[in-house]
């Protein structure tokens, strides 16, 4: 009798390892198994590994089989300075909860936390990225979603630091409640289409918070971008959707809320752009929506450099900003229809809700902070206001077809 | 001093116009927040408000004050008081009083509207120290100029005409300036141009506290210097602070030498 159950347990242990079923391997330091690199060696393909508490130090941890890499009470994994730390080359690989710190840095390689390579179905989860060169690398992988990983650097120089998390010639992917702080760009795509970037904070970045380069088709929603050295830059890319996110406190002389340049067929709608030196800065940027934004306190709420086309602004807020909309040509070809602007002084008589004169946002002394920077310390004084006035009555120097023909008289709210 | 001081204050305390320019205040901080709603978009308005009306109003008063008072000044020199004191006496008598309207006509409406309770109360108070710093400025220098002219048709126009200057025409001068030499570094100039007038001056205040993320748009390490730090800040207050003394040393030295 128990020599019979002795073979149903081994019969079934063999179906389970060997079949359908995944056997799961413990790493803890005082285990027969007592770092991640063994386990991956001994494991077989969809198996478990399960890493206790307690610091483990390496690098050039290398996935090359579908794994599912659990971490139990974030365990470290300790780079030591010296390199790559977990390099993930197999399909189908998760990668959750691990606390990893010191990655290497170096001029001519770029070292990341964990580097997806080529690889489709992966997850990265519940990571903890702190002392790092660059964070989650994605390189050439498609449907993986990388959720809910905090990466904190410490990045001081832009020449020597590296991404939070960084796309390159990806598709399909999902970046959802990550938050990431203190490295070069927070989140950066290149060559990267159909990828989902949602619910992200990222905050006090040395250059951009997010960053978009020739990737098309994605959609960026709910994130906030707070304190950025430089904003977020948008660039070179075609249908991108970005929706409700938030763009704060973005400031010095190159910081923009919000950077596009040759951005075309974009949706932009319900963002909020609160306190950015420049609200969005446009360039070559063609066929562009501009819906149900709010723009407060900004510097500039809108910049047009040139070459823009086609694009409208319809049912947008703009509030209190110092300036509304800067152009530095006398040629419009963009839309605003029903905004709201705080600056607007007309009336309303036959109380449809619709000022009965229409609104120049281009003022004159705009044109001439364009022309001479320095004179921005002349800003709200009595002989700009006149001047300004002077300018509103017979435009000379502004597109004077660049009106909005319906503002509204009270703030919207969607 | 402390005496004339007290005589000057009270005797405009009785006056109509404190009453007057008390009144104005009053209703102009009512009307704001009652069409505002919003304590911090009020302060906003009234600072745009203060930087003109209170030069004018404290330039007008001052010479006003002194051409009427003119025949008690000349009283009260026959008696063996010290001139200095005399005319510092009147001078600091108006200033306070025109300040008194100011902190009660505005800080009125705004503390039952609850000011106390809401974060514009830094702004708020900062309003107020450039509008005593504004009306303590004019007086001064409207007391120069009622001093240096005994016409009383002239002395008001200089007076008018140094408002004037002052709040419109030297920002046109300085724009022009500015985009005549804009192949030059400007970032010093421009802020040596602003320390040199009160009203730009304390509008420079304001704009470190409202468009602080314009003006930081500027390319320039003066700038970003003066406006990024509390430098500007400190700065501000000392030349203020100068603006205030300087015209007032040049009171006691004038009325020294001056004949009635």
């Amino acid at each position: 009798m128990n020599n019979f159950i002795q073979h149903i347990i081994l019969f079934f242990s063999i179906v389970y390892c060997c079949s359908i079923y995944s056997q799961t391997i413990n790493v803890c330091k005082d285990c027969p198994i007592s770092s991640l690199k063994e386990a991956i060696a001994i494991a077989k393909d969809f198996d478990t590994i399960l890493v206790k508490k307690g610091t483990y130090k390496e690098y050039n941890i290398i996935v090359d089989k579908p794994l599912i890499i659990i971490g139990k009470n974030y365990p470290v994994i300790d780079g030591e300075l010296k390199g790559e730390i977990i390099t993930v080359i197999s399909d189908n690989v998760t990668v959750d909860g691990l606390f990893i710190i010191n990655v290497g840095t170096s001029y001519t390689e770029d070292y990341a936390a964990i580097r997806i390579r080529k690889s489709k179905n992966f997850v990265v989860q519940n990571l903890v990225l702190e002392k790092l060169f660059f964070g989650i690398y994605l390189e050439k992988s498609r449907n993986g979603k990388v959720f809910h990983n905090k990466i904190i650097g410490e990045a001081i120089e832009e020449y020597n630091s590296g991404n939070g998390i960084q796309l390159w010639y990806c598709k399909n992917i999902e970046i959802e409640h990550n938050f990431v702080q203190h490295v070069r760009d927070g989140i950066y795509l290149e060559f990267s289409d159909d990828c989902l970037i949602k619910n992200n904070v990222s905050a006090e970045n040395l250059r951009y918070g997010l960053h978009f380069m020739f990737s098309n088709n994605d959609i960026y929603q709910d994130n906030t971008f707070e304190k950025n050295g430089a904003g977020v830059a948008v660039m070179f890319s075609k249908k991108i959707k970005m929706l409700n996110n938030t763009f704060k406190e973005n400031w010095g002389t190159a910081s923009y809320g919000m950077l596009l340049k040759e951005i075309n067929d974009a949706e932009i709608l319900g963002n909020t752009f609160e306190e950015n030196t420049i609200g969005i800065n446009i360039e070559g940027s063609n066929r562009i929506v501009y819906k149900n934004n709010n723009f407060i306190n900004n510097g500039w709420a809108i910049k047009v450099r040139g070459a823009c086309y086609n694009n409208s602004f319809v049912e947008n807020n703009f509030l209190y900003n110092s300036f509304d909309i800067s152009y530095n040509s006398k040629v419009n070809d963009n839309v605003f229809d029903r905004n709201y602007w705080t600056n607007y002084t007309g009336y309303d008589l036959d109380k449809d809700g619709i000022g009965d004169v229409p609104y120049r946002p281009v003022k004159l002394f705009s044109y001439i902070v364009n022309r001479t920077p320095e004179t921005i310390i002349l800003l709200r004084s009595l002989f700009i206001d006149l001047i300004d006035f002077s300018e509103k009555v017979s435009p000379v120097f502004t597109p004077d077809n660049l009106l909005d023909n319906n503002p509204l008289i009270k703030r919207i709210t969607w | 001093m402390l005496k004339i001081l007290k005589y000057s204050f009270f005797d405009l305390m009785r006056s109509r116009w404190s009453y007057v320019y008390f009144a104005f205040y009053l209703l102009l901080g009512i009307v704001l927040l009652f069409l505002n709603n919003d304590l911090s978009k009020a302060v906003i308005t009234l600072m745009n408000v203060i930087i003109v009306l209170v030069p004018l109003i404290g330039t007008i008063f001052g010479v006003m004050y002194y051409y009427n008072s003119k025949e008690f000044t000349e009283l009260l020199l026959a008696q063996p008081l010290k001139r200095s004191s005399i005319f510092l006496g009147q001078y600091l008598g108006v200033a306070i009083s025109l300040s008194m309207s100011l902190i009660l006509g505005l800080g009125i409406p705004f503390i039952a509207y609850g000011l106390f309770k809401s974060n514009a109360i830094w702004d708020f108070s900062l309003l107020l120290i450039t509008g005593i710093f504004l009306t303590l400025i004019f007086t001064a220098l409207a007391f120069n100029i009622a001093l240096s002219n005994e016409n009383k048709i002239r002395g008001f126009a200089y007076a008018i005409l140094l408002w004037l200057f002052l709040a419109i025409i030297y920002d046109g001068i300085f724009l022009m300036s500015l985009i005549l030499f804009e192949d030059y570094p400007l970032d010093k100039l421009s802020l040596i141009g602003t320390m040199l007038n009160p009203i730009d001056l304390s509008r420079t205040l304001i704009l470190l506290k409202l468009d602080i993320s314009a003006l930081l748009g500027y390319t320039g390490a003066v700038f970003k210097k003066f406006f990024g730090t509390n430098l500007g800040l400190i700065i501000s207050f000392i030349m203020l602070s100068l603006w205030v003394i300087l015209p007032v040393l040049r009171i006691t030295f004038k009325s020294k030498k001056k004949d009635f």
